[in-house]
């Protein structure tokens, strides 16, 4: 169990190392730099002043060492500060990943609430006219534009039929708890429709292997009741590798989170890290992409954790290997 | 009867997938034939008529005119062609790239294979999306793209092309790979080995052919995918740029529009939608014909 954590944890610094030197070389290479940025907004600055800015920033030395520089302040702790906010770039982003998470587990406690009894249902009557209607449904939700999505429930919801806000920021001074939940209802539902398809796929997938396995033919034999069966002896085995793969889909539920956000002007972690990336705030953008890097390794470490812990016949000697 | 009428056979069995492609090749015949289609209709894709915007359905605009007075239904037609030809093109790039690593990595085996299981689960769990963005904002004169290309109006094509293959092949790859790994043990492979074959030789004549199935699935699901992401990108401004009509750029103005316009946020989405779902349902009828074994609780 130590030498299993302790590679992980290795990896995923490793992991992370490259991808900060990944993004920081990509940032480099988008158009303009800070120096450019303050030219433009003090059109007084000569070249001459663009030199000297740059040498005191130390622009003008080689990628590499920028990059050695900027890691060695981040471990000691100095992430910097955020352009387009004016603050250190930890005060911007924890409220911002705090509100993100609100989002990303309401929306996946909806697509679970949908796929479990959709998936156990559809593994139940295989080929008859349920099963049939819940893949048509999986696939639709799986194949949906996620921005496309956001603007049908829009048009729906608040054009057509005028009863939920297109926003998902309350405009009311001191809004109430049920105004709030009115400005969440179609993030949530967004991001949650668009998860449910592929989760519901997997529940059915997996419940139909282990509804074929001996133990359950058994336990039917000896008599064990429909509903028990299913819910007490196959469910909980169906669910072992469901779990894995859900946290396996925390990269992609991050994905569809950062244009839900956009969409419904959502102040999280995804509308941050985009407009950072649009407005070239630099450092706000590199770090936000390393803590979105972050929480996603975090949660897929949680997931072999997890699984190893639910199923006895993996052991984490195993879990190292597979993965 | 030959393994590929058998495959046939099981495919037709698949109403939704044969429903697919002949959807599938309407699009496609609509996008090739989009210049023809446009002069009949005597409709023009960029001619801007600031006097007519947002005009609803009429004959002269069989689905009335966007936020520029520009006919929709041209538009959209020269959107397929974007589209699809991003989606495609990028699918075959990743599963050139994805067949290629994977047939050396499961053939070889060794720090290589174990050096792209690490990489293809890492891509995988990575949040995606922030990074592809990231890549959509580089500049690529910066990169030392020659200026001609850097400045041309069709680099955003290549563009995206390039970017959503960079990240496509690991699928194909992984499939490749394992693939490659049991047949690599098969007698007939032993049988070349010991004939004196080269690894070459026996990785493009007797592997390569008996990886092809799941290499065509991984294909098609992926194109499917694809087309999302360039639909995304463009939508968000970053992937092909006007006045190149795509489905997802034309979708960027629609949020502010949608109060006075909000058709015109339907027929781009609903295409994109429609083409995903078919290309989907498609992979799903070609890994039930040429691989009945996986698809054994398929429908």
């Amino acid at each position: 169990m130590i030498r299993f954590m302790a590679g992980r944890l290795m990896q995923m610094a490793t992991i992370l190392l490259l991808m900060s030197l990944l993004v920081y070389v990509l940032i480099g290479l988008m158009p303009g730099d800070p120096i450019d940025l303050m030219i433009s907004a003090n059109p007084d600055l000569t070249p001459a002043d663009a030199e000297r800015l740059k040498a005191l920033h130390g622009l003008d030395r080689p990628l590499l060492e920028r990059y050695w520089l900027w890691l060695s302040l981040a471990l000691g702790g100095d992430l910097g500060y955020s352009r387009l906010h004016a603050r250190p770039v930890l005060d911007v982003l924890l409220p911002a990943l705090g509100n993100t998470v609100v989002l990303m587990g309401a929306a996946f406690l909806l697509s679970v609430a949908i796929s479990l009894p959709a998936g156990i249902f559809a593994a139940l009557r295989p080929a008859s006219w349920v099963d049939y209607l819940v893949n048509l449904a999986c696939f639709a939700g799986i194949s949906v534009p996620p921005f496309w999505l956001a603007l049908m429930l829009i048009t729906l919801f608040s054009v057509i039929l005028g009863i939920l806000p297109a926003s998902a920021v309350s405009t009311a001074p001191d809004p109430s708890f049920w105004d709030r939940l009115r400005h969440l209802a179609m993030p949530v539902a967004t991001l949650g429709l668009l998860s449910a398809g592929g989760v519901t796929r997997y529940v059915r997938a997996s419940m139909r292997e282990t509804l074929r396995q001996d133990f359950v033919r058994t336990a039917a034999a000896k008599g064990v009741g429909r509903a028990r069966l299913v819910l007490n002896h196959a469910l909980p085995n169906a669910l072992v590798p469901v779990i894995t793969i859900l946290a396996l889909d925390v990269g992609a539920l991050f994905s569809g989170a950062l244009i839900t956000e956009i969409m419904f002007a959502y102040p999280g972690m995804g509308k941050l890290l985009f407009d950072a990336i649009m407005g070239n705030d630099y450092n706000l953008a590199l770090v936000g992409l390393l803590f979105a890097t972050l929480v996603t390794l975090v949660c897929n470490l949680g997931a072999d954790i997890g699984y190893a812990a639910l199923d006895p016949r993996v052991t984490f000697a195993a879990v190292r290997d597979r993965g | 009867m030959g393994p590929w009428q058998l495959a046939w056979r099981r495919f037709r069995r698949h109403r939704l997938a044969l429903a697919s492609a002949a959807l599938l090749a309407l699009l496609i015949a609509a996008a090739i034939l989009a210049p023809q289609l446009q002069s009949v209709l005597g409709v023009d894709p960029n001619a801007v008529d600031l006097l007519a915007r947002l005009e609803p359905p009429s004959p002269a605009h069989p689905l009335g005119t966007d936020d520029l007075g520009r006919d929709v239904l041209a538009r959209l037609l020269d959107g397929a062609r974007v589209s699809l030809f991003v989606g495609l093109t990028a699918a075959l790039a990743s599963a050139v790239i994805g067949t290629f690593v994977g047939l050396i990595a499961g053939y070889y085996g060794g720090r290589f294979d174990a050096l792209l299981m690490r990489t293809t689960d890492t891509v995988i769990a990575l949040p995606l999306l922030p990074l592809l963005i990231v890549l959509a904002a580089v500049d690529p004169a910066k990169l030392g793209v020659p200026e001609a290309i850097a400045r041309s109006e069709y680099l955003s094509l290549y563009r995206v092309i390039a970017i959503v293959a960079l990240v496509g092949w690991t699928t194909v790859a992984r499939l490749v790979r394992g693939s490659t790994l049991t047949v690599r043990e098969r007698e007939f492979v032993r049988a070349a080995r010991a004939l004196g074959s080269g690894p070459g030789r026996i990785m493009a004549t007797h592997i390569l052919p008996n990886v092809a199935s799941p290499v065509i699935v991984a294909t098609t699901l992926s194109a499917g995918n694809v087309i999302l992401f360039e639909s995304v990108l463009s939508f968000l401004g970053l992937g092909i740029q006007p006045p190149i009509a795509s489905w997802g750029n034309m979708l960027t103005n629609a949020q502010e529009l949608i109060w006075e316009a909000p058709s015109l946020a339907v027929y781009p989405g609903l295409l994109i939608f429609l083409t995903v779902i078919a290309l989907n349902f498609l992979g799903d009828g070609l890994q039930d014909a040429l691989d009945p074994r996986s698809g054994a609780d398929g429908r």
